[in-house]
């Protein structure tokens, strides 16, 4: 791993959580507090937009997946840590995911009458170094993404 | 109406329809402007419709959804689709999705890729 510096279970230096109904609206709000705060550890502009776009797949999946159709809460929490990794982790109380890798497969969606592209997850692990997916039919979902950034 | 961060600008370049896009492309900001845009195709049966992103700050998974729409939209009625003007952020989730191989994209009015 570069720098011999660990990505999983490094020590947490600050952390923050929120919470907010899984109402469209918040889609920004999320990403844009997330990139916030992630922004105390200066990363490089490509790092933050990464950050901002993972963000916005997860906490749409909440709305439109987790949540189809009614609205819960999504529980956002971001960690800080030593190496310069950030944890976030985004979890729902929805209705789970029956597949977890088939869900994870590119261009796989189960809403393409609503045009969903199927590239939640590719965009995730694209843009993150680790994404860990916990789902448990009717309890819900929780992903969390790691990633290391680049500081300027 | 909740606020939309993704602003929808729609003119006619002759038979052609532009839909310039600005702001941020995301799930909410997509359900919004697919009505209008289609609305607009359904209404004029343009030639060509363009999807001009250069105004975009932020697109997800979600604009890939709204792109792939209206080209399969404007394929069915056997008119032509291209996307301008995309950012370097847009085209890297257009590659994932391997869309800029199904997708014309114009830089500046030109067409540089299919």
């Amino acid at each position: 791993m570069k720098d011999g510096k660990k990505l999983v279970g490094a020590r947490v230096v600050n952390e923050m959580s929120m919470r907010l109904p899984s109402l469209s609206v918040n889609e920004g709000m999320a990403r844009a507090a997330v990139s916030a705060f992630c922004a105390q550890l200066d990363p490089v502009a490509t790092d933050i937009a990464d950050i901002k776009c993972a963000v916005s797949e997860a906490v749409t999946n909440c709305i439109v997946h987790g949540y189809r159709n009614t609205v819960g809460m999504i529980y956002i929490t971001v960690k800080l840590c030593e190496g310069g990794v950030v944890r976030i982790e985004i979890k729902d109380r929805g209705c789970g995911i029956e597949d977890v890798g088939q869900a994870r497969q590119p261009l796989y969606t189960t809403d393409a009458e609503n045009e969903r592209s199927g590239m939640g997850f590719t965009v995730m692990e694209s843009f993150c170094d680790k994404v860990r997916v916990y789902s448990k039919c009717g309890k819900g979902t929780t992903v969390t993404l790691f990633k290391r950034l680049n500081t300027k | 109406m909740a606020k939309n961060n993704c602003k929808l600008l729609i003119s006619c370049e002759g038979d052609i329809l532009v839909a310039a896009l600005s702001g941020e492309l995301d799930h909410h900001g997509a359900v919004a402007v697919r009505t209008l845009i289609d609305k607009q195709i359904s209404d004029t049966s343009p030639r060509k419709t363009v999807l001009d992103l250069s105004g975009l700050d932020f697109m997800d998974s979600s604009g890939l959804g709204l792109i792939m729409g209206r080209y399969a939209l404007m394929s069915k009625m056997g008119g032509e689709f291209c996307v301008r003007n995309p950012n370097e952020r847009v085209v890297k989730i257009f590659k994932l999705a391997g869309l800029e191989r199904m997708v014309k994209v114009e830089q500046d009015g030109k067409e540089s890729k299919k």
